[in-house]
């Protein structure tokens, strides 16, 4: 099982995200160039945080033409798991491999604070290691998560189970005021229709270490590895 | 054939909130202008075409699909002039 981490002109999560692979799931991970068209036998993918190509034309815009997208693509048609933070949600947005846009926070500022999450289904591969309801506490650190799509995107992403996180007080309430950056209907991470793509906001890697104020984001890799060990076992058996 | 040129204005579909236009218009309330309302901000483009036969408009729009506007959030308006 080998992770790999996207790593764009602008992308500024990277090292933190191999770090929670390295150090704290502690399965091997390697960086991926956006220039490179292969995906090096990697079996996850994630698309970090930063600002791509500075944020040029649209958030994530021109990343999602980078040449290692077409691997990535080609990752997720064959059910690889893929997970995209804060930039890297926008660039799974622009590259339409997710529904919907993220757009300028309401408040116009950037936010960068913990916030919380509540996990609004456990039945994802990056969601697994929770429990539905549960409440994690994770940093979001943007200008622009404001998530946004047609009224009638929003209705099937709720009915078909794909709303995995949104934002929430500490015992899970969910309100115009836990909702810190005006995302319709609070939602902070979605899934795609198969499952093996999920987008979010907040930034798990960010939350790996009691030292850096919890280590709640450790959930969402431990449910990649579970997802990935199952995967594995099957083949196997 | 001359050279056109091609003004692309991409502006965000109605409805879809525009946080930058909002700010633009309460400034423009407090400078005292108050008979000016529903600021809409949006992203204009100048490209330089060989030509303007239907294959390189036709690429135009893909261009516009494809990179310069979201078609989820943004709707774009193509114009051409002399260059």
């Amino acid at each position: 099982m080998k992770f790999g981490v996207v790593v764009f002109p602008g992308s500024n999560c990277d090292y933190d995200a191999y770090l929670a692979i390295r150090d704290h799931l502690n399965e091997p991970v390697e960086y991926l160039w956006h220039d490179r068209s292969d995906l090096q036998g990697c079996d996850a993918i994630i698309l970090p945080g930063g600002f791509s190509y500075g944020d040029y034309l649209r958030v994530g815009a021109i990343a999602s033409h980078a040449p290692i997208m077409d691997a990535v693509k080609e990752h997720v048609a064959v059910g690889g798991l893929v997970v995209g933070i804060c930039n890297g949600f926008q660039v799974l947005c622009e590259a339409r491999l997710l529904p919907g846009a993220l757009i300028r926070n309401q408040s116009l500022r950037f936010s960068c604070r913990d916030v919380y999450l509540r996990v609004e289904t456990a039945a994802t591969a990056f969601s697994s290691a929770c429990q539905p309801g549960e409440v994690l506490k994770i940093p979001i650190n943007h200008g622009e998560g404001n998530f946004t799509a047609a009224p009638e995107v929003l209705d099937e992403l709720e009915s078909t189970g794909r709303v995995v996180f949104r934002y929430c007080d500490r015992n899970g309430a969910v309100s115009e005021v836990t909702n810190p950056n005006g995302s319709r209907r609070s939602i902070a991470g979605i899934v795609n229709e198969r499952g093996n793509v999920l987008g979010m906001m907040p930034h798990p890697e960010r939350a790996v270490d009691p030292l850096l104020g919890g280590t709640d984001g450790m959930k969402l890799f431990e449910s990649m590895r579970q997802a990935m060990n199952a995967v594995q076992g099957m083949a196997v058996s | 054939m001359s050279k056109r040129k091609a003004i692309v204005h991409v502006r965000l579909k109605p409805g879809v909130l525009d946080p930058q236009g909002g700010t633009i218009e309460r400034a423009l309330n407090k400078l005292g202008y108050h008979d000016f309302s529903d600021v809409r901000s949006g992203k204009f483009f100048e490209i330089v075409l060989a030509d303007d036969s239907d294959a390189a408009m036709t690429k135009l729009d893909e261009i516009c699909r494809d990179l310069l506007a979201n078609p989820v959030i943004e709707d774009y308006t193509i114009e051409t002039v002399a260059e």
